[in-house]
Order: structure tokens, then C-alpha cells, then sequence
């Protein structure tokens, strides 16, 4: 996983580059709280781009970032999300309570 | 009886860094029946669903062995994943979609419906103590030969 800060903007941004799998998942989780906790980000932003693989696990993590975004005031965006990835998603209702944005190229490039 | 085409074995411990391990080699020996990206996308989820609920689940305060048996039929592949764990006991409940046992650990719930979803049939046979038996399986469409050649 890749981690960039926008210091200004007060964005976090998440890019995954492992399987979405229980596994990496529980490493990715407490990293992610981590620099979470310590930045307190207006918007955290998971970046699935590079994401080839993933199961229910993956669901959780999305899950559990809501809640430790949303306990501050914090807001949840996912971004390049792959249709297959999608599908899982709405499968569990996951995009009832956290949005995909389809293009956010002006605000990260 | 149906053809068997062919037939394979796996055996593995509990680990999670084995999950990957278990869907890879999985899908390796299904590319056999000239698969699509997205068979082999659903057949690979699937696997790796039910080889995470043996390693989080049936096995959880010690590592235990799961075992995986692959069958390939002309145009399917069933897929047999067991372990010798705790078992499950109330089936019905444990496949409904968003019922866990493990909701502090982040789990979804979801893994049950998404096998459902993804495979064309699915079995899951339990006993308390002794440990659970997931059969499923997937038809593999011959019709991309036809349109290709
Ligand atoms: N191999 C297994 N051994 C024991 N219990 C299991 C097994 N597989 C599933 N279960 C039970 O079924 C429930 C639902 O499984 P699943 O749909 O995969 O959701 P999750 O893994 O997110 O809890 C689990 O929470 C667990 O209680
Ligand atoms: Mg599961």
C-alpha cells in the first residue's frame, strides 16, 4: 500500500497495491488506522487501481476504515473501483454508506 | 457417470499467507479447461472464501491441515475444500448473507453468499467437532471454441 498526505487539503490517500484478501488485509488495516489517527484527514481516499484481487475480506476493510474515518467527522471516498470489485461491494451494501467516486485524476494527479 | 478429465490434490496449514497459495493454484490447474478471465476471477474468489473461513474459523486457537480436491469434467470444475476443525452448527444461519461469528475481527459475513453468487453450485456439509466439507461447483462454457475456430 502506498500512503500519500495532502498536507493542504487535509486528504489521505490509500493506494493498494496487494490482493485484498484476509491476509494482507489485516496488515493494510492497521497501517491505514494508523497514519488515519495521526492525521485525522478531512477525506481519506482508498485508491483500488492496482487492486487484482479481491474477496470478502475486503469488504471488512471498508467497512472498518468507515468507522474510523467517520468517528472524527471524517469522509470515505473509493476511487477505480473494477467492476468485479464493484459487484462484491454491492453484494454486502457497502456503496449505501461509502460513495465511489469515478474520477478524481483533477485532485490527485 | 461423468468423464473425469482430470484430478488434483493440495494440503496445506492453516496460515494465512496460504489463501493466495490455495486460489493460485487453483486457478492454475483449472486454465486446464480454457477458462475465461472471468470464470477464473469468480473460481479464485471462491476458493479463496471458503480456505479463509478453514483458516479463521474452523481452526481458531490452533493450526489444523485443509485439505483441497479439484476435480475437471469436459466442460466443469468441482472443487472439494475440508478441514477437520470445529464445524458449523446451524448451516442455514452461517450462509446467510452478513451472519458471522467473527464481526470483531471485520469479517462481512459475506463469504457463504459470495460463493453462492459465483459458483453454479455450492454444498456445505458440517458436523460440530469434527469439521466442515465445501463442495462446488463451476461449468467451464465450450462456446468461445466455436466463435475463435
Ligand atoms: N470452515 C468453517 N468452520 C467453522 N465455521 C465456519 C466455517 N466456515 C464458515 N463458518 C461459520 O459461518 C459463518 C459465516 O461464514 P462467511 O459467510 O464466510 O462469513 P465470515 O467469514 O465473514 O464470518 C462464520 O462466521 C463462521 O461462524
Ligand atoms: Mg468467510
Amino acid at each position: 500500500m502506498n500512503v500519500k498526505h495532502f498536507i493542504e487539503d487535509k486528504i489521505l490517500l490509500f493506494e493498494f497495491t496487494e490482493e485484498l484478501d484476509h491476509h494482507e488485509s489485516e496488515k493494510i488495516r492497521k497501517r491505514a488506522d494508523y497514519e488515519i489517527q495521526r492525521f485525522m484527514p478531512k477525506k481519506v481516499i482508498l485508491d483500488f487501481k492496482k487492486v487484482s484481487f479481491m474477496d470478502s475480506a475486503g469488504i471488512g476493510l471498508i467497512i472498518g476504515r468507515y468507522k474510523s474515518t467517520n468517528c472524527y467527522g471524517g469522509n470515505l471516498e473509493l476511487v477505480n473501483v473494477k467492476p468485479k470489485i464493484k459487484r462484491i461491494f454491492e453484494m454486502a451494501g457497502v456503496l449505501k454508506i461509502v460513495s465511489i467516486v469515478e474520477n478524481i485524476q483533477g485532485q490527485t494527479g | 457417470m461423468r468423464n473425469i478429465k482430470n484430478e488434483m490434490k493440495l494440503e496445506f496449514l492453516s496460515k494465512s499467507a496460504n489463501e493466495a497459495f490455495a486460489r493460485i493454484s487453483i486457478a492454475a490447474f483449472a486454465s486446464q479447461l480454457d477458462p475465461t478471465i472471468e470464470e477464473i476471477a469468480d473460481i479464485k474468489t471462491s476458493v479463496s472464501e471458503a480456505v479463509t473461513n478453514s483458516i479463521i474459523h474452523a481452526y481458531p486457537n490452533k493450526e489444523g491441515i485443509v485439505k483441497i480436491r479439484a476435480v475437471l469434467y469436459e466442460d466443469e470444475i468441482e472443487i472439494e475444500i475440508s478441514d477437520t476443525g470445529i464445524g458449523i452448527e446451524n448451516v442455514n444461519e452461517a450462509k446467510a448473507p452478513l451472519f458471522t461469528t467473527k464481526g470483531n475481527l471485520e469479517r462481512s459475513g459475506m463469504g457463504f453468499t459470495i460463493m453462492d453468487n459465483f459458483m453454479d453450485n455450492l454444498k456445505v456439509e458440517s458436523i460440530v467437532g469434527l469439521g466442515t466439507k465445501i463442495t462446488m461447483g463451476k461449468k467451464i462454457k465450450k462456446i468461445k471454441d466455436e466463435n475463435t475456430y
